[in-house]
């Protein structure tokens, strides 16, 4: 089925300024696959190398935490909300504030 | 929170001046004298901690400590309101001091004007309630909460980008920290770029004054506080959205076996290298492929055939840009690469010179052969050699 995915700030860029889109799946894992497929540039901020959710990347599916619901095998049902929640920092970004930018 | 030894009583100015507190049952003259006893630290007088500063300390919050080893830039003033435009150049501690005992001379400012690391951090904690988390940056960040939980106090915690703020209160006994929910920072490659990032100035105002809040009731003791939960805000659709946030047992800060003891070194642990050095800085200097605006200069002026490639956004480009600059913004780099002249010499330079370093790394390993980075950026071009290109 298809459930609605909030887009948080930093990765708009990659699923065309869009806050919310829609994807298919039966569980967590599937919508998450069926999302990087339609914008694959989210795979690389989403994964790391091994296909893994990267740490400082969170995923909730309404207001849990997938970690603690089976991960990428929480199913899903209709009218829920899986939202991307990376870790955010600051107006002038970490890597100005490092010396990066 | 601060336990009454003997209670802080009030004199008349100050029961007029928090009449309208003492008014509401859950404030009352108690709350008051907890909120006079109270030590509150704030990291940062910045976005965030210049609201929170002014906010606590009209509240009167007795004791407010604030770190903070920079000065007041123009580039501030749009969202940090403890700052005033002649306090442009100013310590921002000395000029936050003045803002809050303005507001209310009651108030005994604590300054460190120091950059908070493993170093000062506990002993710069000890004797604070609580500590409100104003920082911009990751190392910071995991700094904070690791010394929150190791000194026993929470932390109020809120951050912004963009449109977007995040709040919680951390480090509370049964409570996560900020490793529960996010056990390791990103790495700086896929920290949001100056390109993407800027904030929405009266947003910290808000994520401030949720922090405000949260310190008024932790201290006071009232109602519930935002904890086991994460606040989100989008300001550009006004959603406000709540997310719970759990202890994680096998946190290696604050889980049952921790492994974390002890403060670490954060620059290594958000993938900087020691001592702060990015590695990517490192590397770029090794290789020698920078040239600083004056040489620069002098080569144009010389009539040197330089190729100015601008790899910055175009919305940057239209603040300002060097005469006869060509904009290619760096993700479209890699496939606009034909149009650029491998034997010709190009310097490519971005807003303060990480970009066009990557730029520059991209466009040696496709063979151009003299390709140099202009090292600071558009902002050193404009610190010395020309003044009237803007800076953002």
């Amino acid at each position: 089925m298809a459930i609605k995915v909030f887009i948080p700030t930093p990765l708009r860029a990659y699923t065309d300024r869009k806050v919310e889109v829609e994807a298919q799946g039966q569980d967590v894992g599937e919508v998450l696959e069926h999302l990087m497929q339609a914008h694959p540039q989210l795979r690389g901020q989403l994964m790391n190398p091994d296909g893994q959710l990267r740490s400082f990347v969170n995923v909730y599916l309404n207001d849990e935490d997938i970690r603690y619901t089976g991960s990428e095998k929480t199913p899903v049902k209709a009218n829920d909300t899986l939202s991307i929640v990376p870790s955010i920092a600051g107006g002038s970004p970490a890597a100005v504030a490092s010396g990066r930018c | 929170m601060a336990t009454a030894v003997e209670p802080a009583v009030l004199n008349k100015e100050e029961i007029l001046r928090y009449s309208r507190h003492l008014i509401i049952p859950e404030v009352g003259m108690e709350g008051q004298q907890k909120l006079k006893q109270a030590r509150v630290l704030t990291i940062g007088a910045g976005g965030l901690g210049a609201p929170v500063g002014l906010y606590l300390a009209a509240a009167g919050v007795g004791t407010i400590g604030i770190v903070d080893f920079d000065v007041v830039d123009f580039s501030n003033l749009q969202r940090q309101v403890i700052h005033a435009t002649a306090d442009v150049g100013r310590s921002k501690l000395e000029s936050a001091r003045e803002s809050i005992l303005a507001i209310n001379p009651n108030v005994e400012v604590v300054g460190y004007h120091t950059r908070l690391d493993s170093s000062n951090a506990l002993e710069i904690f000890r004797g604070y309630d609580m500590v409100i988390d104003g920082t911009d940056n990751f190392p910071t960040r995991y700094l904070v909460n690791d010394a929150c939980v190791l000194s026993g106090i929470p932390n109020v915690y809120a951050s912004i980008y963009r449109f977007e703020g995040q709040a919680s209160v951390l480090g509370l006994p049964d409570g996560p920290c900020y490793r529960c929910w996010y056990p390791e920072p990103p790495p700086p490659g896929l920290v949001p770029s100056c390109a993407e990032g800027g904030v929405l100035g009266v947003l910290p105002g808000i994520m401030g004054m949720i922090q405000a809040t949260e310190a008024i009731k932790l201290i006071i003791g009232i109602g519930e506080p935002l904890k086991n939960r994460v606040l989100l805000l989008d300001a550009l659709n006004m959603k406000f959205r709540e997310l719970k946030l759990r202890k994680n047992p096998n946190c290696p800060v604050c889980g049952d076996h921790p492994t974390v003891t002890a403060l670490i070194d954060y620059q290594e642990f958000c993938g900087l290298g020691r001592g702060g050095v990015a590695p990517a800085a490192e590397a770029a200097s090794e290789e020698s492929v920078e040239i600083t605006a004056g040489e620069l200069k002098q080569e144009l002026d010389a009539g040197k055939d330089v190729f100015i490639l601008d790899v910055r956004e175009p919305f940057e480009f239209a603040i300002g840009r060097i005469p006869n600059s060509v904009l290619i913004p760096l993700g479209e780099l890699p496939r606009r690469m034909e149009e650029l002249d491998r034997e010709r010499t190009i310097v490519a330079h971005c807003k303060m010179g990480g970009r066009s370093a990557k730029a520059v790394e991209m466009l040696r390993a496709a063979g151009f052969r003299h390709v140099r980075n202009l090292t600071g950026g558009i902002l050193a071009w404009s610190d010395q050699v020309d003044p009237s290109v803007p800076k953002y």
